[in-house]
């Protein structure tokens, strides 16, 4: 019989936590509402409403372990919250990067700008390619580009960190058109100058517009600031062919294209095909970016997952040990509104709504916590073209759900334990207990 | 030692509350295990070899080239043992996604003795110096990727395109298979090293060029005279060096990152909070339950002292047993992860200064939660706590 009941409660919570994890939003407010219907409208419900209450307002008495749920699942939620939320601002910032009308060519193979290379007369080739738009000149809209890696050291522990510079073509400011100057003016083509990305300045040091930069035996002048909202900010930009000079490469590593429409990408890749001279493969930027994040993010969402799931079941236990023993400091009441003819079930509803309450406000509090903290917080970290990519934490709305989620599941888990001990309590042994 | 078994009654007197606590102390101190073994991973100590070995790279940035006109310059500098060189190959074997599993890299004859502590058995080394388009692979790599010595294998490159197949792809003899001398090192095996002169002569382009240098010195505590000594050979040129020791080049590449010790610490400070919490509830309930029985242990004659210590030592107690339990739980654990992982994630097993640190933590927490309530216990007037006041 006992292991009939226990095994019956570990098929509720698999039930109940299954549903929370598949559960939109809109779901539970239903669930709310159904259950306030319950406790409005039937004779079990009122009871339970009434011991519910008697519940919830000795919590003040009970003040220090009450603050043992809300605290421990305000931990678990925080970290849980800010972790996933540093995997989501990675995601977003590549993922806002590019777009479905630019298309990137790079060297078959070539996984990232980095390792490829084209030299200046597949270049050449390459802009004269079908599916390409051309400007009112009628010039194909087309960026050579170069990446290198320069030193410079980060402004909070003054360890140089590799920072990406970007030596475009003239037509990259017609190809991004989401990249816009705030202070200072554009690079001269031609010119030691570069302009740096708003990312890129707040992170790392000596980079204010005015002053000067050492690449390679040369002193470059930072002409402006530029924004992008997207992983471009990370970067500096130069003039390609100067950039190309300094660091001695033959050639660029990339050539970035406007495309006539989004299904100009297989007109394109069917003009690579047919000329033989090209070994290269184009894709869109778009899906060039998010690819881009794609193992930093899940290596993260793992990380914060387990760390996540250890933390719960301490704080699992931390309820359960608080419940048992407000269960067992009310046992006298309990057994009381048993004897004069409540039923079993207001009292485990009553104890496990008492839980999670405690637990919505530790979960609450903890996403709060997240985001006063970690809401736009700027960090950065390396990424596949081996340079720094700066992004800011996200706390989304989905994710402070999905940790209140966890919080609601933590609660149930450690109330639904102690609400049966109090249902199943002999009244008779009860009431004799001092 | 002669209180014990009251100690020990006291802890378990409600058997199913200390259970839980004990089980969330476990669960802290697992996360503290773990999370303590991926920053180790990322500071990864040096080996005894890795201290006398210099990493000379170029100073505009680790992926620009070095021309190989540097390698006796450097070779003739006082207090240079020998010197290696090496370039990143930068490809993976059937698909994107095993890139991680086996790193690509070019060197020449002289870097595995740069390295004793790839351990490698010495008629594979000999076929590695005879076979021109030999590869040795770490033991990690091989058993991730099921290949075995004879296999010939294709690697797909993402930056050198091959002379001979005029594409990419270029094609290797396993002829070694090493391991790494010690457990915490096993990072190591994920590398696969191939022949110097099989990729030079191949590659279309950046021919004579390198991409690193390792130096070795006679004595460590030179390594910094050394170092700028390498520095001076090219300074004002156009390809200026930085020299550093391996450790510090290691270290500066995780620093870029992301501070892993931060977020570590951070998570941490979030668990052991919550723990000193939670355990401190626990603590005060059990003291407040016991009240008249302390009362009477005072009464036979148990000074206060001693009260007070029984708890102190109760709650300590309660913590390092959850804890040690803990670490236990993580050292089974994580070399199980390891294995699960398939060679992607070699965590370092939990050492000695892990351990030190819990320990010290575990006492350090035992007594912040004790404290409160053992003074509770020992200012107990018998009176009062007899007569339920």
């Amino acid at each position: 019989m006992k292991f009939l009941t226990n095994l019956l409660m570990i098929v509720i919570i698999a039930a109940a936590i299954f549903v929370l994890v598949v559960l939109p939003w809109p779901a539970l407010i239903v669930l709310v509402v159904l259950l306030a219907l319950w406790m409005a409208l039937t004779r079990t419900g009122r009871q339970a409403w009434s011991v519910t209450k008697v519940g919830v307002a000795t919590i003040p008495q009970r003040l220090g372990s009450s603050s043992v749920i809300i605290v421990g699942i305000a931990g678990v939620v925080g970290v849980l919250v800010a972790l996933l939320a540093m995997a989501e601002g990675f995601r977003q910032t590549l993922a806002q990067t590019g777009d479905a009308e630019t298309a990137i060519v790079m060297r078959g193979g070539a996984t990232a700008e980095l390792s490829s290379g084209i030299t200046r007369d597949d270049a050449t080739l390459v802009e004269q390619l079908p599916g390409i738009l051309k400007d009112a000149q009628g010039k194909p809209i087309a960026s050579p580009e170069l990446v290198v890696v320069a030193n410079i050291p980060k402004k909070v522990n003054a360890t140089d960190a590799n920072v990406e510079i970007r030596g475009v073509g003239e037509q990259a400011f017609a190809l991004r058109p989401n990249v816009k100057i705030v202070t200072g003016k554009r690079f001269g083509q031609g010119l030691r100058e570069l302009i740096v990305g708003k990312g890129a300045l707040a992170q790392f040091a000596g980079l204010d517009p005015g002053s000067t930069i050492n690449l390679g035996n040369q002193q470059w002048t930072i002409t402006g600031v530029f924004e992008s909202g997207d992983a471009h900010e990370s970067e500096l930009w130069g003039d390609v062919e100067v950039v190309s000079a300094t660091y001695r490469r033959q050639g660029y590593q990339s050539v970035t294209v406007k495309l006539t429409s989004p299904d100009a990408l297989d007109q394109l890749k069917a003009g690579i095909a047919a000329d033989p001279r090209l070994k290269v493969d184009a894709k869109t930027t778009s899906d060039y970016y998010s690819a881009q994040s794609e193992n930093l993010t899940r290596v993260i969402k793992v990380m914060g997952i387990v760390i996540g799931v250890i933390m719960g079941i301490g704080a699992v236990f931390g309820a359960l040990n608080t419940m048992y023993a407000a269960v067992a400091t009310r046992a006298r009441e309990i057994a009381t509104l048993r004897a004069i003819g409540f039923r079993g079930l207001p009292v485990v509803v009553s104890v496990l709504l008492e839980t999670m309450l405690l637990a919505l406000a530790g979960g609450v509090l903890g996403a709060l916590v997240a985001w006063l903290i970690f809401n736009n917080y700027t960090v950065s970290t390396l990424g596949q073209n081996f340079s720094q990519v700066v992004f800011a934490f996200k706390v989304s709305p989905a994710l402070v759900w999905s940790g209140l989620k966890w919080a609601l599941a933590i609660g149930f888990i450690g109330g639904l334990f102690p609400a049966m001990r109090a249902a199943r309590l002999p009244v008779t042994t009860a009431l004799r207990e001092l | 030692m002669k209180y014990f078994h009251l100690i020990w009654a006291a802890l378990f007197r409600r058997k199913t509350r200390t259970i839980f606590t004990l089980l969330s102390v476990l669960a802290a101190f697992l996360l503290f295990g773990m999370l303590d073994a991926v920053r180790t991973a990322f500071n990864a100590p040096p080996s005894a070899a890795g201290v006398s070995r210099l990493v000379v790279s170029s100073r505009i940035s680790i992926i620009q080239p070095l021309p190989q006109s540097l390698l006796t310059r450097i070779q003739a500098i006082p207090g240079v043992k020998d010197v290696a060189y090496a370039n990143w190959f930068g490809g993976y074997y059937q698909e994107p996604k095993n890139q991680g599993l086996m790193f690509q890299v070019a060197v020449n004859p002289t870097y595995l003795d740069a390295y004793p502590e790839l351990v490698l058995p010495p008629e594979q080394r000999k076929a590695f110096d005879e076979t021109r388009t030999g590869a040795v692979i770490g033991e990690n790599a091989a058993k991730a990727l099921n290949l075995k010595i004879g296999d010939k294998i294709p690697i797909k490159g993402s930056i050198f395109t091959n002379k001979a197949s005029g594409d990419t792809t270029w094609t290797f003899d396993i002829v070694g298979i090493f391991k790494a001398g010690e457990e915490k090192q096993r990072g190591l095996e994920n590398q696969m090293l191939f022949r110097w002169d099989y990729f030079d002569e191949g590659r279309t382009f950046g021919n004579g060029t390198i991409g690193w240098y390792i130096a070795r010195v006679n004595d460590p505590n030179e390594s910094d005279k050394v170092a700028a000594a390498i520095d001076a050979l090219s300074a004002n040129s156009d390809h200026e060096t930085k020299t550093q020791t391996e450790q510090a080049f290691n270290l500066a590449f995780v620093k870029q990152l992301g501070d892993i010790g931060l977020i570590v610490g951070a998570i941490m400070a979030a668990v052991f909070f919550t723990l000193i919490l939670l355990t401190g509830n626990t603590m005060a309930q059990a003291v407040r339950e016991r009240i008249p029985e302390l009362a009477v242990l005072k009464t036979i004659g148990f000074s206060n002292k001693s009260v007070l210590g029984l708890v102190l030592v109760e709650a300590i107690l309660l913590i390092v047993l959850g804890g040690v339990l803990g670490l236990l739980l993580a050292q089974v654990l994580l070399p199980a992860v390891n294995a699960g992982s398939g060679g992607r994630m070699n965590f370092p097993p939990i050492g000695r200064s892990t351990w030190t640190l819990g320990i010290v933590l575990m006492l350090g927490i035992g007594l912040v939660v004790g404290v409160l309530p053992a003074l509770r216990g020992m200012r107990l007037r018998i009176v009062d706590a007899l007569a339920g006041r």
